[in-house]
């Protein structure tokens, strides 16, 4: 942008850029030698976005820094999970496709990518996308160079000279450091046009990618992955390059303190979906791996239940059809159709058979068990029935045991990396001397543990908990039988439970309390409270979030019931 | 139960220590200090404004188990608690007191002494100023230390004279000790609370320069001044230091007043009732009565042979000169209740008679008195 020479063929003054980072001049397409001055890519070196800087960025400051706006931090922060998500079997077209052009979007979108800025802010972000493919077909979305010449004629353009300038303007206005220059800024800023980028939300975007290309992964895998350590988001700026200083209020946008929470990214997943105005998702179709279906048969097997309850999960997603593309695939910015989360809907799915088949009232189910214990010893020569009893004492004793492997992994969980996090220069001593202190005290008292902390972490898998049919233990319940709890009626295959009860009668109006029920323990039988458990300790959330989905489960299949008569006894008759 | 998923740093944290504080309740040292390990980060993020933060958190945890780990050894406790001094300004001369207790515990005088020392000559600005009460607790063991190099002088000193060897310098290290040990155990005392060890050692110094008022002074001081917290020793350490002296009965008899009023049982309410009973004022003896009695209200007392012999022995006189029976009713008044449960019943009797015979005497003798009332 400051090349003004004129070209060499045409006399003009209109140059663009190539690939090569050589500057051809627009009229005429006469490439020169002369190339950028300042390319930036050792910064983000994702293959389609590179940064430009208007000016001379200033190499020069005191400590080897220079300058960088947050969003390039964000930028690296996503190009580390979107490596270390292909690193874990996602498709690359992740990351160089998907990922990256949502990206740029919200560059767009949110104006940090081209200059049109109001008159208090007086510093400019100068990223630049520079690809000019799109995933999306919207044909008016203009590539920047658009925007940077529609600027250039608003007059908004600044010189190597004023960009300076009103640099400091800012580091005099602003009584709080940063090391990138739009720090306090970003923090200042009015929120309510724009989308503020926080850490949770680099796993949103990580997120809405994987949904747009259906990966099978859902989203409580990927934030357990996160809290496993296999996707960088505690201390991502550790690897930000040795110029981006981090300092002042940068911590407060980079350095996260708390693990997000389900909730918390799925919700602002919509919001950035809606924001970027994307069309409608590609459709979950039943061979998709987040197709309730699917994810019923995974958490059945994880769960360690009889593989015949996924002919019963399949039947109680098409009753209720939840198995609809329509249903569940993702139109952004529609508020009237529920989102779904697919994680959380399958394991609901999988509790409301489990009460349908064994009603889980603290009674039936034992009963049930016993009466297939009786069946089991005359029975040799058939698989063996299904013994709630024993599942449950199986399964209790395994949660119970990796509970508590992960409450202590919990508890021994280190925060702080080697890179030194300081507010501000004169602190930096302090800061320094209390991290060797620590690094001492650990080694000290590490020789006293008795043991060697492992240095590998646990391989990334997408099961918890496996179960093998080879364990001479009988362990293992995938191939037993539910034939002691069914019965046929008309041809039909029906429980021999001719109950239910439902979670909660009336469904709360979300819009009010943001949940439509209210879990509280004391009020459920155990074997419920046993299974949710289960599924939330799986699942990595709150089990009442899996109540919830129960409860919507519930009152879509007892729809009927419901409506007709306040008092009823239902079974599921086809 | 709920499972806490949203976890951030601070919690994270609070659930380490819990499980550290389970390892140390347990006295699982190892996994103590495993957990240590992956508690210390949070000094990163102290900012001591809380009542226990976590740098005093790692102080107190780590030294219990440095002091209890077996494989933990005094050089790396050394260089622990140096650490912990260098990270709190505010501490400091805290840290350096219990490092203090603690090297005097392993035996290790000298490095307490030099610890001692080390602290006294710290200044910090204006934590001078605010940390002035540990300061003088730091004076003050030293001065203890002094006195004890003082006494190992003088039992030399002692040792030599009898064998005929005269040690001009273990004379001179001998005074100088106690010219140290004297400045700073007279300031400490000085400041009501409690000081016992202080004050006999102090009082040990002056005797043995003879500087007996100045001693009578000080232990006046420390049992009678109000500002200084009842304390039965005060009185005791008074007592004795009359007794040393030859005081006069009465005012050996005032000292141990207060003592009966503080702490009626105390073994030396014999001495007290004997001095009482020997007494010529009515008053006094009334007063002898009633401490016998006091003493005995207690379960230590039970099988006490001369404080029952004590006893028997006032309540048989007063019985025989037919003068103050009332006495004798007014305390058994408020006593019948309970005291023949409590002393005469059955079983102790048939006990007292197997194991004592002496104490069953005095006992059958006071209880046919007062029971037969």
């Amino acid at each position: 942008r400051d090349f003004n020479e004129r070209c060499a063929q045409c006399s003009e003054v209109n140059w663009g850029l190539t690939d090569g980072g050589g500057f051809y001049c627009r009229s005429c397409h006469n490439v020169t030698e002369r190339a950028r001055e300042v390319v930036n890519t050792d910064f983000i070196s994702n293959t389609r976005i590179q940064t430009i800087s208007k000016g001379q960025r200033k190499q020069e400051k005191t400590d080897g820094g220079c300058e960088w706006y947050v969003c390039e931090g964000f930028q690296l922060v996503l190009k580390k999970q979107a490596e270390a998500l292909e690193a874990l079997g996602v498709c690359p077209q992740m990351k160089d496709e998907i990922l990256c052009n949502f990206w740029r979007r919200y560059l767009q979108k949110s104006k940090q990518a081209y200059c049109k800025r109001p008159a208090g802010e007086t510093v400019k972000a100068l990223s630049v996308c520079d690809s000019s493919t799109d995933v999306d077909s919207e044909p008016e979305t203009p590539s920047l160079l658009h925007f940077l010449s529609l600027s250039e004629s608003e007059g908004d353009l600044q010189t190597d000279g004023s960009f300076v300038s009103s640099t400091s303007k800012v580091s005099e206005s602003t009584s709080v450091c940063s090391g990138s220059v739009d720090g306090s800024l970003y923090l200042m800023k009015n929120q309510k046009e724009k989308l503020r980028m926080t850490m949770p939300m680099t796993l949103s975007f990580c997120y809405m990618a994987l949904l747009w290309l259906r990966e099978p992964m859902t989203l409580s895998d990927l934030l357990r992955f996160v809290v496993e350590g296999h996707i960088p988001y505690l201390n991502v700026f550790q690897h930000f390059p040795e110029q981006m200083k981090l300092c002042g209020l940068d911590l407060k946008i980079f350095c996260v303190e708390s693990w997000p929470t389900y909730e918390e990214v799925y919700t602002k997943m919509l919001e950035l979906a809606a924001f970027l105005d994307l069309p409608r998702f590609p459709d979950i179709t039943d061979s998709c791996f987040l197709h309730p279906n699917m994810l019923c048969m995974k958490y059945l097997m994880e769960a360690n239940l009889p593989d015949e309850l996924h002919n019963w999960t399949c039947r109680v997603v098409k009753k209720i059809s939840i198995g609809e593309a329509d249903f569940l695939t993702l139109v952004p910015g529609n508020k009237s159709t529920r989102k779904v989360k697919y994680d959380v809907l399958a394991a609901a799915v999988i509790v409301v058979v489990l009460k349908l088949l064994f009603l889980l009232d603290d009674h039936y189910e034992w009963l049930l068990s016993d009466f297939a214990k009786e069946r089991n010893k005359n029975n040799k020569e058939d698989g063996p029935y299904f013994e709630f009893k024993k599942w449950y004492k199986v399964i209790k004793c395994s949660l119970d045991v990796e509970q508590k492997k992960m409450d202590e992994e919990r508890a021994k969980y280190l925060w702080r990396c080697e890179k030194p996090l300081f507010y501000s220069a004169n602190k930096k001593a302090k800061v320094l001397k209390r991290r060797q202190m620590v690094v001492s005290l650990q080694n000290q008292f590490g020789k006293l543990s008795g043991s060697v902390r492992p240095a590998e972490k646990p391989n990334p898998s997408s099961f918890q908990l496996s179960w093998s049919e080879e364990n001479a233990d009988g362990s293992c319940f995938h191939g037993h039988s539910l034939k002691g709890i069914l019965q046929e009626r008309c041809g039909v295959l029906t429980a021999v439970n001719p109950d239910y009860w439902l979670c909660t009668i009336k469904l709360c109006k979300e819009k009010l309390c943001g949940h439509p029920a209210h879990y509280k323990e004391v009020d459920f039988p155990q074997s419920y409270q046993f299974v949710l458990r289960l599924f939330s300790f799986l699942l990595r959330i709150y089990p009442s979030y899996i109540h919830d989905e129960v409860c919507l489960i519930e009152h879509k299949l007892f729809n009927k019931k419901l409506c007709k008569k306040p008092k009823f006894n239902p079974g599921l008759r086809k | 139960s709920s499972r806490e998923h949203k976890l951030n740093f601070k919690k994270s944290k609070e659930v380490c220590l819990s499980y550290i504080q389970d390892a140390m309740l347990q006295k699982q040292w190892k996994r103590a200090a495993e957990f240590l390990t992956f508690y210390v980060e949070s000094l990163e993020k102290d900012y001591s404004r809380e009542y226990m933060g976590p740098s005093e958190i790692i102080w107190r945890i780590g030294t219990e188990i440095l002091c209890h780990h077996s494989q933990s050894s005094m050089k790396e406790f050394n260089s622990f608690m140096e650490q912990m001094k260098t990270l709190g300004v505010k501490r400091y001369l805290k840290v350096c007191l219990e490092h203090t207790f603690r090297l005097l515990c392993n035996g290790l005088i000298d490095e307490a002494y030099q610890n001692l020392s080390l602290a006294e000559s710290w200044r910090y600005g204006e934590q001078t100023a605010i940390q002035d009460k540990e300061m003088k607790l730091i004076q003050a063991y030293r001065g203890l230390l002094d006195y004890y190099s003082w006494s190992k002088q003088k039992n030399i000193l002692l040792e030599n004279s009898q064998d005929g060897f005269e040690d001009l310098s273990v004379e001179q290290e001998m005074h100088s000790c106690f010219r140290k040990a004297a400045v700073n155990l007279k300031e400490i005392i000085k400041i009501p609370g409690v000081w016992d060890q202080f004050v006999k050692c102090y009082v040990d110094l002056l005797e043995f320069y003879g500087d007996h008022n100045e001693a009578r002074q000080v232990l006046n001081e420390y049992a009678y001044n109000s500002k200084f917290p009842a304390n039965p020793n005060a009185h005791v350490y008074l007592y004795q230091f009359l007794k040393r002296h030859g005081e006069s009965k009465k005012s050996l008899i005032s000292a141990l007043k207060i003592l009966h009023d503080i702490a009626p049982s105390h073994e030396l309410m014999i001495d007290f009732n004997t001095m009482l009973q020997k007494s010529k004022k009515r008053k006094k003896r009334r007063l002898g009565l009633e401490v016998i009695f006091a003493a005995l209200d207690y379960a230590g007392w039970k099988e006490n042979v001369k404080a029952w012999s004590c006893l028997a022995r006032q309540v048989k006189q007063i019985v025989i000169s037919e003068k103050h029976l009332d006495w004798i009713k007014v305390e058994w008044n408020s006593r019948k209740d309970w005291w023949p449960a409590f002393h005469f019943s059955r079983y102790l009797a048939k006990r007292n008679w197997q194991e004592n015979e002496s104490l069953s005497y005095e006992k059958a003798l006071v209880a046919g008195i007062l029971l037969g009332k």
